[in-house]
């Protein structure tokens, strides 16, 4: 049994529902119903579910139904007809108190536009779930702490939104969904309104917090990137229709039809494909206690013309040539230290077309570190050269 | 020629229109005196002791209060002005009119707010609602001040409380009108925020509408104040009392002096009201 079963579920907005439901079970597509009954398709006939502890990724174009079905779940908006299941309890069945209090006790909603009380400060934002359940003042105040310490607020409690930058203000949307613990965390297009870096810093934030705490998640893009970086499975929707379901690979590969396909098209997987998927373990390291001659003798031995410099706890140094070493062995007024060069970097995410950029015109491996600086692995230019071949569609 | 002869008289007979207005407060009066009775018996009440509030410092005293209430509202130079205006009026013995009409304004003002703000929430909730005071609003906007006497005469008689009936039903369009607009104005997904964290409809209301729409709200009381000050003079025409009253009389017996120093008493305080709570 999934966390969350939706079976048949549709939404129609206008007057005319019944009707127009009928039309569409007649096969009727969203236009001819909008033209012929005047009534608009939000959702249309979707059945999913959503497995306990999964981040299950709803992707669709603008329009396509993605807000109106996430609002469904927690019945924000009012389905025309069809069934959802959280924990094999139906919530179509609940009355307005059942409904309320299910709403407290289960869901977390994160919004697009943060949806924060302007007035309300960032420590009273995050409150707001808790004071609803009406949870004592110092408890209420201790949690919110903790939610805020969690997605990296601590310090910024007494400050209004307005103070905040929009990922800073996300951050806050997010604590106030934590705060209360809820088991399903409803999130429709979170990230959205970010400019790009801080969107891959929330999503990394998403999913280090996700392994943190084990809870079940709808999320809501219209970014196949973000879909395929954050999704244990993905729908995708169109016209209010789920027209496909599947994990990474079977999105990517099995393009159920052209919409799907066109979707995925400029995800190739040059794109797909990062750093971190095709980075090899570097086969010798030189550390600081190692002096010119170990230097050298490594690179005999390895066969190589240059070696990657690391501290003890592998913090990226630099990179040594054989001619340099060479020359500190035969001059004793030149250091070691003094020989250890600087290149280019690349990130764990950085995708192949990048790579590709950074590595044409380097005659060494490419180091891939972290944010802390540590050095993750290498990539060579053969390897990211026989990934683009592979994928064939390199041709821009 | 007999037909068009007939439709001429018709047109011509005067429409009863008066009667039936006459027959219609009639009805009301006989049928809702207890209700009114009691709401006027309120209304006074309330003056009585706002005005028993205000006379309870020396007018010096409460000359001070202002200047200082005015210093720290605005700046130094308006609590200058407030103590020499006010000192102005206690100099020209208009001081005990001057507590009847803040006392009247007072009174117009919280009526006006207790009944105008749940009126303007529960227009921004209902359609209905909002379709039902819409004209009656555009109707009370347009129609000239004097034309409210004329009720309030009829339904409460001369007097201070026909005085702040009539203001108060001129001046409370604001509050309705803001408040509402204040709340239409609060963002759809902050609400949807608060339905999907589980919050009832006074929850909604308490924590998200209401103080999102306090800046348009506090514009509304503002504008409230502005039009019950400019119902003084008007309201003495129905027995009020306050400085509006010895305008009338000057403006009747052409005492050129009396009117004056009234008139001066009028437009001080309106001055102070609307420099210490208006906008800037
Ligand atoms: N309250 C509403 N009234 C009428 N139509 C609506 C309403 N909300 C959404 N729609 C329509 O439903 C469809 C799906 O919208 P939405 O769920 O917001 O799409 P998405 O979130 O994928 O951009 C659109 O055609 C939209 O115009
Ligand atoms: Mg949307």
């Amino acid at each position: 049994m999934g966390k969350i079963e939706v079976r048949n579920l549709y939404k129609i907005f206008g007057n005319k529902r019944q009707k127009a439901l009928e039309m569409l079970k007649n096969g009727y597509t969203k236009q001819e119903v909008l033209k012929k009954n005047n009534s608009t398709v939000g959702v249309d006939d979707a059945s999913f579910e959503v497995e306990d502890g999964e981040i299950f990724v709803i992707m669709g174009l603008s329009g396509s139904g993605k807000s109106t079905l996430i609002r469904c779940v927690n019945r924000l908006i009012e389905p025309t007809a069809g069934s959802i299941k959280v924990d094999g309890q139906e919530v179509l069945g609940f009355d307005k108190k059942e409904l309320r209090e299910f709403r407290e006790k289960e869901f977390g909603m994160v919004f697009q536009n943060f949806a924060l009380l302007p007035h309300r400060t960032v420590l009273e934002n995050a409150m707001f779930g808790l004071e609803i359940q009406k949870v004592e003042k110092q408890q209420r105040i201790k949690r919110s702490k903790e939610a805020l310490n969690a997605v990296g607020l601590d310090g910024w409690e007494d400050q209004y939104p307005e103070q905040l930058s929009g990922g800073m203000q996300q951050r806050v949307g997010l604590a106030r969904a934590l705060a209360v613990d809820p088991e399903i965390l409803l999130m429709d297009e979170p990230f959205s309104a970010l400019d790009p870096l801080i969107k891959k810093e929330m999503q990394s934030k998403l999913l280090d917090l996700y392994e943190e705490m084990e809870r079940t998640i709808l999320f809501i893009t219209h970014d196949l990137d973000e879909a395929l970086k954050l999704g244990d499975r993905i729908a995708i929707m169109k016209e209010g229709k789920i027209i496909q379901i599947g994990d990474h690979e079977e999105i990517l590969t099995e393009a159920t039809n052209d919409y799907v396909e066109n979707f995925v098209e400029d995800v190739n997987r040059s794109r797909v494909l990062t750093a971190k998927d095709i980075m090899t373990k570097a086969i010798a390291l030189l550390y600081p206690q190692d002096g010119p001659r170990t230097a050298l003798h490594k690179m005999k031995k390895n066969n190589l013309n240059s070696l990657f410099v690391v501290n003890k706890d592998k913090k990226y140094r630099g990179i040594v040539y054989i001619e340099d070493v060479v020359d500190v062995i035969n001059n004793d007024e030149l250091e070691f230290e003094d020989i250890i060069k600087n290149i280019t970097k690349a990130d764990p995410e950085d995708n192949l077309r990048k790579l590709f950029a950074d590595i044409a015109d380097l005659n060494v491996p490419l180091p891939v570190t972290d944010e802390d600086d540590k050095l993750l692995g290498i990539i060579v230019k053969t390897n990211v050269l026989a990934n683009l071949a592979s994928e064939g569609k390199f041709d821009q | 020629m007999i037909k068009v002869n007939n439709v001429l008289q018709l047109i011509s007979t005067k429409i009863p229109i008066g009667n039936w207005v006459e027959v219609l407060v009639n009805f009301l009066i006989n049928n809702f005196s207890g209700p009114l009775e009691g709401f006027a018996g309120i209304i006074e009440w309330m003056v009585n002791n706002f005005e028993a509030l205000l006379s309870y410092f020396h007018p010096l005293v409460f000359i001070l209060i202002f200047a200082i209430l005015a210093w720290r509202l605005k700046n130094y130079k308006l609590s200058i002005f407030v103590a020499l205006g006010l000192g102005l009026v206690f100099n020209l013995q208009m001081w005990d009119p001057l507590l009847t009409t803040l006392a009247s304004i007072i009174t117009s003002v919280v009526v006006a707010l207790i009944i105008g703000i749940p009126i303007g929430i529960i227009k921004a909730h209902s359609i209905t609602v909002d379709l039902i005071t819409r004209p009656i609003l555009d109707f009370m906007q347009t129609i000239p001040p004097f034309v409210y006497l004329i009720p309030a005469l009829m339904f409460f008689g001369l007097g201070t409380v026909s005085g702040v009936i009539a203001t108060v039903v001129f001046a409370i369009a604001p509050p309705i009108r803001l408040t509402y607009l204040g709340i239409q104005q609060v963002d759809d997904e902050l609400k949807e925020a608060g339905h999907a964290f589980g919050a009832n409809w006074w929850e909604i209301l308490m924590k998200i509408e209401l103080p999102g729409a306090m800046p348009s709200i506090m514009m509304g009381i503002n504008q409230c104040i502005m039009l019950s000050l400019s119902m003084v003079v008007i309201a003495a025409m129905i027995g009020a009392g306050g400085l509006g009253k010895p305008v009338l009389r000057s403006l009747n017996v052409v005492d050129i002096g009396l009117g004056f120093e009234a008139g001066l008493g009028v437009v001080i305080i309106a001055m102070v009201l609307d420099r210490m709570f208006g906008r800037e």
